[in-house]
């Protein structure tokens, strides 16, 4: 029998079927993205819709993609860090940070100890950065604009540490394979510790913005669960697997750059959904700030150098160029030739803010890597997105990709 | 992990797959094995459902091209044991024609892996429910990751006024991408005449002329 096609005033297409009384509703293809702000960037959300139910979200990713791994093949190993920024730039050092411990691990080196608390520091410096930014804009896609105003403010605080040890307040590049680049300016650790005295104040203010609030947790209480089974089939790391109650941190499991050293605490979710990756942030705020003031005490103890004293790897002082012919010698050829990297792959990972950011280094022996995979955290997160918001409702989608953390230039690369 | 457990764990994994293993490496620190193609399904089924190996998560899937050997390309799984604690990498070898069996079924998350892996280089996976282009544009040609692709590629696009949409063009460069050779720096340089150093070095091409003038 025939039907007829009834296009309703909200957009909505009814198929009358011939049985009185039977309306069918064909699903809505609607698109999400990628110029919404609640998409993080470039997400394009192919979202089948059943009235106001999500029934399918087919992700569109690689709007950003800028084959960052095949720049990296054609450049020398100093010259391919600052792409590592330009992945998650929410959280620039973090992903230098797998890529110097790939290199180091195949030239076998290992930096001294005050450059390791230094990258200590910053790391988690840099993870406070980014769940202040993830926290505080996945609150305002639930709908408070307060906890962004704040913490974007605290953000720029501490994007001056950034600058005041790098020059730079986002593109780093400071973490280099044998150290970091430049020791601690003065006076910079006893800012850092006095910012840091007035931070759990912030932190108090912010969770009194959020935590028990009732709409929020209307909003993100049973949102998006995921079981723990569910979380390590879907390669789910960092908080979002700490969300679904698997205490698993590459920090303790597998400690580098003597994060054994350190005393910290790993935070869980019980129930895995967004109310509990929230609060797995909020905790790991707090728990990299005791971090930081070990690290800073550590620093204090330590003096010595902050890269390795190898000059086939790193380069000499400006100082000595000017006298030594020697060190303007390597300082030419590290700076044109770059190092070879003996023949090898390794598999590297690092706790990124975000989860595990791997690196798949091969070196064929030459300056240049052969093959530089990297393994993205966001990637395998938004892959799960069809099924944490199957059922749920259009405004609870975007309450999930809040909670993903998600940042596109880590998942196009 | 140690080096002694980490050949322990190889040679468990040899004994148990047999004939599937090729090759077990262990370098700085980490367990690599080389499984046959036909055997990959099994083989990683193995790793992820035997209680000593264990691996849950699948971490990563990396293409690699190797233009040289018979079979171009390598597929490397990065395996991670979140109850041992350990990480195992599963290699394979495939070209341009032969497929790979998909692990979706056994690990959800390798279905964008394994689109990605097609789509930078061309490697087909058998029984993957979805297996589109997923970084690339929408009708991209190509496999941008192999080595024979240039780093510039081929096309590139602007916005055209007069059509109003963004069109696609071959590449024009106004100075080429710039490849130096470092792996023979000085051999390279000996039949050069340099502006300059006409005194120093007598290119081997331009001697005979010089002997004719004098």
């Amino acid at each position: 029998m025939a039907t007829t096609n009834v296009a309703t005033e909200n957009g909505l297409s009814l198929s009358t079927a011939a049985t009185p009384g039977e309306v069918q509703i064909k699903p809505l293809t609607m698109n999400f993205g990628p110029q919404h702000p609640a998409a993080h960037g470039v997400l394009r959300l192919v979202m089948e819709m059943d009235g106001e139910i999500v029934e399918r979200a087919d992700p569109h990713i690689g709007l950003l993609h800028r084959g960052t791994e095949k720049l990296i093949e054609y450049k020398t190993y100093t010259q391919a860090t600052p792409y590592f920024d330009r992945l998650d730039y929410v959280s620039p050092m973090s992903m230098e940070h797998t890529w110097v411990l790939a290199v180091e691990k195949l030239l076998g080196i290992t930096p001294p100890k005050r450059g390791q608390y230094i990258r200590v520091l910053f790391a988690e410096i840099t993870r406070v950065l980014n769940h202040l930014l993830n926290l505080t804009t996945f609150a305002l896609d639930v709908g408070a604009i307060t906890p962004a105003l704040w913490g974007f403010e605290e953000r720029e605080k501490l994007m001056e540490f950034y600058e005041r040890v790098s020059g730079a307040r986002l593109h780093a590049n400071y973490f280099r394979p044998g150290g970091v680049n430049l020791d601690l300016p003065a006076g910079l650790a006893d800012d850092i510790a006095a910012y840091f005295d007035t931070f759990p104040k912030f932190i108090a203010d912010l969770e009194g913005l959020l935590t028990e609030n009732r709409v929020f947790k209307q909003r993100t209480v049973d949102i998006g669960v995921v079981s723990a089974t569910d979380a390590l089939a879907w390669g789910f790391t960092g908080p979002m697997l700490r969300g679904s109650n698997v205490a698993w941190d590459l920090r303790k499991a597998q400690p580098y750059d003597s994060y054994e050293e350190f005393d910290f605490d790993i935070p869980v979710g019980l129930t895995g959904d967004c109310y509990a990756r929230y609060l797995v942030r909020m905790e790991e705020m707090k728990q990299s700030m005791h971090i930081i003031r070990q690290a800073l005490d550590k620093l204090s103890k330590t003096p010595g150098p902050v890269k390795l004293n190898d000059r086939k790897v790193t380069p000499p002082t400006r100082g000595e160029m000017k006298r030594s012919m020697e060190a303007l010698i390597h300082h030419f050829k590290l700076y044109t030739e770059g190092y070879h990297v003996p023949a090898g792959d390794t598999y590297t990972a690092t706790e990124s803010p975000k989860g595990e950011l791997g690196v798949y280094l091969v070196a064929d022996g030459t300056n240049r890597p052969y093959r530089c995979k990297i393994r993205p955290t966001g990637f395998s997160h938004l892959q799960a997105m069809d099924f944490m918001s199957k059922g749920h409702m259009l405004a609870d989608a975007v309450a999930i990709i809040g909670s993903m953390d998600i940042v596109f230039g880590e998942i196009d690369r | 992990m140690s080096d002694e457990a980490l050949k322990e764990l190889g040679d468990y994994i040899g004994n148990a797959l047999g004939a599937a293993v090729v090759k077990t490496e262990i370098a700085h620190g980490e367990l690599a094995v080389t499984l046959t193609r036909a055997a990959l399904f099994k083989g990683i089924q193995f790793l992820r459902d035997d209680s000593t190996t264990h691996c849950e998560l699948l971490a990563d899937i990396a293409g690699v091209d190797y233009p040289d050997r018979p079979e171009r390309f390598e597929v490397v799984y990065n395996l991670l044991s979140v109850k041992h604690n350990h990480r195992i990498r599963v290699k394979v070898a495939t070209d341009e024609d032969t497929p790979v069996a998909s692990i979706v079924s056994l690990y959800p998350v390798a279905g964008w892996f394994e689109r990605e892996a097609w789509d930078l280089y061309g490697i087909f996976f058998a029984d993957n429910p979805d297996l589109r282009r997923i970084l690339t544009d929408y009708g991209f040609e190509g496999h941008p990751l192999r080595k024979d692709f240039p780093l510039t590629g081929f096309v590139e696009l602007r916005y055209d006024a007069e059509q109003r949409r963004v069109v696609y063009e071959p590449v024009k460069l106004t100075q080429d991408f710039r490849s130096f050779d470092f792996l023979s720096p000085w051999e390279g340089m000996t039949d050069v005449q340099l502006p300059g150093d006409e005194k120093a070095v007598i290119p081997l091409a331009a001697r005979p002329a010089i002997a004719d003038k004098r």
